[in-house]
């Protein structure tokens, strides 16, 4: 138990300064960056205290907004995102999973493509209808949206294949 | 009363998420309104000092490009020193009407719509909110709010920023403004269609406000058009400032500011 909260706060620290240090200064092509800290709401155990994680996740958008300075874009996005998690969950690891015993690193990789794709698009929609605030601006909001999703997407697979361990 | 509360209870996740999630709606509202973003940014101790102890890592990185810099800059003050050498000035208060702090940018950032640098330099320092930030090169922005030891800039591609600007050669002034789309090119607006414009013209600070002296170098006219109603310019103007890689910047202070400030506040 004690070692899952340490484990909890050490990745929230590294991330949000992953986040902010490097990967907020990445601007690759131009303006696009990723947004890895969304791996923590994604990844996380799921368990019965669901008020502690969406309070969780909005001090993880909270703490990034205040590096960024960017209001509160980060935290209405991620509180989002981790509000809705129950229903990706089933709809990706399917209704014959237990909640209490998905275990991320022993799914499909197939289904764990799925399942960190849309929410990770959801996440980003909703962050980038925040940051340019415009609804004359759709079409610029979903292609940002979108390249910077397959942008996150991509750093976030490499990340969990780095720090999994095969459970053999 | 006790439905209310059976009701809370049941639906307590919903009921916290709806809290936090318009609690973030309402900041993010907040910040696209000018000056009221105050409340927290990240000019704050802890966020500044993170962002000091990487920036003495990664400022080795630039080293080459900001000796560069001085150095242009430094040659081109030792020509400016050579050609009037007989001319000392003699008027000690007109030399000294602004004051240049130098300071480090320790974060920075140009590709969202509203951008914000993060300065080490804060009210220990003597810098107060609307103090100028230049480079060698042309402006950078403005002091929006201050901590001890750190200050958040304003920076002018920022689409909340308004600086007061006006051409060189026929001293027309307009309000330089940004569009939010390529951290090169800034908009200029308000100046007359009457007014004769070429590719190329220099912009400059007009020296309006006390935030900026006059004739500080902005941009050059990259190209122009007419509004909708035809009556007045708007003018993409290319920043002589590279926006993406500042490190060394300079804030103004300008020492007749409680003046000036006195001045307007008996107008009101």
């Amino acid at each position: 138990m004690n070692n899952s909260v340490l484990k909890t706060i050490l990745s929230f620290i590294g991330l949000v300064l992953l986040q902010v240090i490097i990967c907020s200064n990445i601007n690759f092509l131009g303006d696009l960056n990723p947004y890895v800290y969304v791996i923590f709401i994604l990844l996380y155990p799921v368990t019965k205290n669901r008020l502690l994680f969406i309070f969780l996740s909005f001090l993880l958008g909270f703490s990034i907004d205040i590096f960024l300075d960017s209001g509160g874009m980060h935290a209405a996005a991620s509180v989002a995102i981790a509000y809705i998690r129950p229903l990706f969950l089933k709809f990706s690891f399917g209704a014959a999973f237990d909640y209490q015993s998905i275990k991320f690193s022993n799914t499909d990789f197939s289904q764990r493509l799925v399942y960190f794709l849309l929410l990770i698009v959801i996440h980003h929609f909703i962050l980038f209808s925040l940051v340019l605030f415009d609804q004359n601006k759709i079409a610029l909001i979903l292609q940002q949206a979108l390249y910077s999703s397959i942008f996150t997407l991509i750093i976030c697979l490499l990340l969990t294949s780095l720090f999994s361990k095969k459970e053999t | 009363m006790q439905q209310l509360f059976n009701f809370f209870i049941k639906n307590k996740t919903f009921v916290l998420f709806l809290l936090l999630f318009s609690y973030a709606i309402s900041l993010t509202i907040q910040s696209h309104e000018y000056h009221r973003s105050k409340f927290l940014n990240s000019s704050n101790q802890i966020t500044g000092s993170i962002y000091g102890t990487f920036h003495s890592i990664t400022q080795y990185f630039n080293l080459k490009h900001e000796n560069q810099l001085l150095l242009e800059e430094n040659s081109r003050l030792k020509m400016m020193d050579f050609s009037q050498e007989n001319s000392i000035p003699v008027d000690s208060v007109l030399e000294y009407k602004y004051d240049l702090y130098p300071s480090l940018v320790y974060k920075n950032s140009y590709a969202l719509p509203s951008n914000y640098l993060t300065l080490n330099k804060g009210e220990n320092d003597s810098i107060k909110e609307d103090y100028g930030v230049i480079t060698s090169k042309g402006i950078v922005g403005i002091i929006d709010a201050t901590s001890k030891n750190y200050s958040r800039v304003l920076s002018i591609l920022n689409t909340n920023s308004r600086v007061n600007v006006k051409l060189k050669k026929t001293n027309y002034f307009g309000i330089l403004s940004w569009d939010g789309k390529s951290p090169e090119i800034t908009q200029l607006k308000d100046v007359q269609d009457l007014v004769k414009l070429s590719v190329g013209d220099t912009i400059v600070t007009s020296g309006y406000s006390s935030t900026f002296p006059p004739n500080i170098p902005v941009g050059n006219i990259d190209s122009y058009r007419l509004n909708d109603t035809e009556d007045l310019y708007i003018i993409d103007v290319k920043l002589f400032n590279n926006m993406k890689n500042l490190e060394h910047v300079y804030i103004i202070k300008n020492t007749d500011i409680n003046e000036l400030e006195a001045l307007n506040l008996s107008d009101e």
